[in-house]
């Protein structure tokens, strides 16, 4: 367990060291640009605007960073061959991929927190006070993060057997797919046979179902999330990215270095 | 590359030499032991357990062929880094940090980012981080390489220090003159085949190849018989001969008015060595192949 | 068994496990996000030329799913007895934008789009502009100048454009006999109780799409009753006739040999005689309440 920490550790120095936080001076740009400009359009929806546009930029950053700086962490250790020198070390191959997951995952909540108190900060400069409702967009961060967390475990897992411009391929397919899960398992049968649609149906549900961690419709109207489905969804999260994690391993086990 | 039946064993507190032209597989089978790549067949022990098991890695020092380090964290970082695996205090970590660090000449270069390492430098690292942690069996794949004549002696140095505090070394290189001054033992790989293991004398066998003349001609020569065995390079002559015919050559010489530059005797390289075995190793296959039509 | 092979199995058993796992959760949290009415209150993209960009090469699935996506919408809305499918129209917009030859969609769209609130949206308008991009996109289809007629004659209740459909739909050799006869009856006489009767019927019998024919069997149902109460009101005239005297109560006329017993609407209860001496329905069966909200 120490040595996943020991990892995770470095991962994330090397995230802060590689510049990826910067993106978070873009995000505080963009906040500030929205909030202006939405001043200036009808009074009454800045609120909705803000939060809609806030969580959608915050998803679309973290999701380039999970998706690019995922696949990177191992097939970057493995074409650069930093790893050979660390492998010859009392570390189990599983132990290094759980290290550097963790460390992603750490970089990318440091960063969506921050994004999510530059989003406040906006949304401040339109609504003054700011109510006990708008804590619900903390909310919808956190959802988010979850999506993250799960996207950089498939990233992972494709990179441990493709070459990375495929595993970017893959987990951006992935991230599709998952999208439209929801909409696959009420499919109508257009000129598709019944077994097709049972199939269909019962891949949806093993789909990675992305939508599960959008709650924009309601925060943005200042609605609730009930506590039972965020418990859930952090279950759900936890649980398929174990099941991911544990097929990465499992590859990354028998890979050969070259 | 693959490897064909490779059978080996490496006593405990020796230098062992793994000899062989490049692509012969030595990389490859180093990287077998570290578990970078696994065999299709076979099992490897080190230390008396097998190399499926990971925490014997304690004990082991590796420093990998054309080593690459993270570029954006200081040597110190890196060591500090690596370090950590082996369960060593943070006080005691610095302390053998800057320890290793001035072992290996980097101490100046501390603070400086990888990235900005010259490969001289890397392959210093590549040392520092193998014996950082003070393990028994320490395995070297190439760590001459990238390194000036000073660097090699540093690393030389340094093997023999390994030796003698009592550790096990093993390391691959395609530089005789290196193994015959270091090693205890060799194996010769070729071809992906293990040719042999003895002591370094052993393996090439004593004998030379005779003797080698250098000498000058001043003005237009009259033909002599060693004139035209000689190889030309401007005014300078290179003959060979054998160590019999040595004297019955100078006196040739002598009578034509040349200048004798130096007498030296041939030893076979490591390169003649393997040139006969890849050579038996071509002839066999195609044997081979008209054999089994 | 070697630890490799074991280390295999638990694996195996742990991926099992833990997808079964997955199963469970997001069912559960389906129950839960439909609870929220999230996905039906949103549509970022509107603009179907827009999606259709997006869309790529991919056209025909995305509209597949933007279809569904109008379907799961209707059908929740059903369900839940809102009002409002201020949806609807983007949905299928962008459906038949993104696929053209999406048939079901056009004849969905335009029953749901024309029929009044709050069965549909009550936009016969848009109904006739789907329609139009159908027929379109779709020449051969004469089915969809059925739908056309459909929504002149029931919705936008002009009659004379309602014809001009059927007309055109008949020209087409595979349109259905009845096409041309309907054309020309509803050029003739405009609306009736007998021709709504037959159109709800072709609809209902050609139709496979669930809500359709739910729908279809709704009209049909309360065009039953209009037409029963004519039949009964001709009855109860017969009656006035022969004895000089409004029937108070229905069993009047079964006494006086004109019925052979009470007649019930489809739900069970026996019509009965209203105040003002025409026929109505039991105030105690649910086809009122039926009919009240659906005015036609």
């Amino acid at each position: 367990m120490k040595n996943i920490w020991i990892v995770a550790t470095n991962t994330f120095r090397e995230a802060v060291r590689d510049r990826v936080l910067y993106n978070l001076v873009f995000f505080a740009l963009l906040m500030m640009g929205a909030a202006i400009v939405v001043g200036q359009i009808s009074i009454g929806i800045e609120q909705t605007v803000i939060v809609s546009l806030g969580l959608a930029a915050i998803s679309v950053i973290g999701l380039f960073i999970a998706v690019f700086i995922g696949v990177g962490l191992v097939s970057k250790e493995m074409d650069k061959r930093t790893l050979y020198a660390l492998l010859a070390k009392p570390l189990k191959r599983w132990e290094f991929l759980l290290g550097k997951y963790a460390g992603l995952v750490m970089t990318l909540a440091v960063n969506t927190a921050a994004m999510a108190v530059g989003l406040y900060a906006a949304l401040w400069t339109v609504k003054q006070p700011l109510v006990e409702s708008d804590a619900y967009v903390f909310v919808a961060v956190y959802l988010i993060l979850l999506k993250l967390a799960l996207i950089v475990a498939l990233a992972m897992l494709f990179s441990c057997f493709t070459t990375p411009f495929l595993a970017i391929l893959f987990t951006g397919g992935m991230y599709v797919a998952g999208v439209f899960a929801y909409d696959l398992r009420t499919i109508q049968g257009i000129n598709l046979s019944a077994t097709i649609v049972k199939l269909v149906r019962g891949i949806s549900y093993l789909l990675p179902n992305f939508q599960n961690f959008n709650v924009t419709g309601a925060v943005a109207h200042g609605r609730g999330v009930p506590g039972s489905l965020v418990w859930h969804v952090t279950v759900y999260t936890v649980v398929y990215c174990a099941v991911v994690l544990a097929g990465a391993s499992a590859v990354f086990a028998r890979r050969n270095l070259k | 590359m693959s490897l064909e039946n490779l059978s080996m064993q490496v006593e405990s507190g020796e230098v062992f030499g793994f000899l062989g032209p490049n692509g012969a597989g030595k990389s490859t089978t180093i990287k077998l032991l570290m578990r970078l790549i696994f065999p299709t067949s076979g099992t490897a022990r080190i230390l008396g357990k097998s190399i499926e098991d990971v925490s014997t890695h304690q004990r082991i020092g590796y420093l990998p062929e054309q080593p690459y380090f993270y570029d954006y964290l200081t040597a110190g970082e890196l060591l500090d880094y690596f370090a950590r695996f082996h369960r060593l205090t943070a006080n005691d970590r610095c302390v053998r940090v800057q320890r290793i660090l001035r072992k290996v000449g980097l101490e100046t270069a501390k603070k400086m980012q990888l990235r900005k390492y010259s490969k001289g430098m890397l392959q210093r690292v590549g040392m520092a981080q193998a014996i950082l942690h003070e393990p028994e069996v320490v395995v070297l794949d190439e760590p001459m390489s990238g390194l000036d004549p000073l660097g090699r002696r540093e690393v030389r140095d340094i093997i023999l220090e390994l030796k003698r505090e009592g550790r096990t070394v093993l390391f691959s290189t395609h530089i005789l003159s290196d193994a015959e001054m270091l090693c205890d033992r060799v194996g010769v790989i070729v071809g992906g085949k293990l040719r042999g293991v003895g002591t370094p004398g052993e393996m090439v066998g004593i004998q030379t190849q005779g003797m080698e003349i250098l000498f000058e001609v001043q003005g237009a020569a009259k033909r002599f018989p060693l004139l035209d065995r000689a190889t030309r390079t401007g005014e300078r002559y290179r003959a060979q001969v054998s160590e019999s015919e040595l004297y019955g050559a100078l006196d040739e010489l002598r009578g034509a008015g040349a200048r004798i530059l130096s007498v030296a005797q041939i030893k076979p390289t490591l390169e003649d060595f393997f040139m006969h075995l890849v050579e038996a190793d071509r002839a066999q296959a195609s044997a081979v192949e008209v054999t089994g039509k | 068994m070697t630890r490799r092979a074991i280390t295999g199995l638990c694996l195996t058993a742990a991926l099992v496990f833990g997808l079964a796992a997955v199963w469970v959760l997001q069912n559960k949290i389906d129950g839960q996000r439909d609870a929220m009415h999230l996905e039906q209150d949103e549509l970022l993209l509107r603009s179907g030329s827009t999606v259709k960009k997006l869309s790529l090469e991919y056209g025909p699935l995305m509209g597949a799913i933007y279809w569904t996506r109008a379907v799961q919408y209707y059908g929740e809305k059903h369900r839940l007895q809102e009002r409002g499918l201020d949806l609807l129209w983007p949905l299928l917009d962008i459906a038949t934008t993104l696929d053209p030859n999406l048939l079901v969609a056009y004849s969905f769209g335009s029953m749901f789009l024309s029929d009044a609130a709050p069965r549909g949206a009550g936009r016969p308008d848009l109904a006739v502009k789907l329609l139009e991009r159908g027929i379109q996109a779709n020449p051969e289809e004469w089915r969809l100048y059925q739908d056309l007629g459909n929504v002149y004659y029931f919705d936008a209740k002009n009659y004379s454009k309602a014809a001009a459909a059927y007309e055109e739909g008949s020209k087409n050799p595979h349109a259905f006999i009845w096409m041309k006869v309907m054309a020309a009856k509803i050029a003739g006489e405009g609306r009736s109780l007998d021709t709504s009767y037959f159109l709800w019927q072709q609809v209902y019998e050609t139709s496979t799409n669930k809500d359709i024919r739910q729908n279809a069997e709704v009209h049909l149902r309360l065009l039953k009753v209009d037409l029963d109460l004519r039949t009964l009101d001709q009855f109860l005239d017969e009656y006035e006739k022969r004895t000089g005297k409004r029937a108070k109560r229905m069993s009047e006329l079964v006494e006086a040999g004109l019925l052979k017993r009470i007649p019930s609407d489809s739900d069970g209860f026996p019509y009965v005689v209203g105040a003002s001496g025409k026929a109505e329905l039991n105030l105690n069966s649910p086809l009122l309440e039926e009919k009240v909200m659906n005015p036609s």
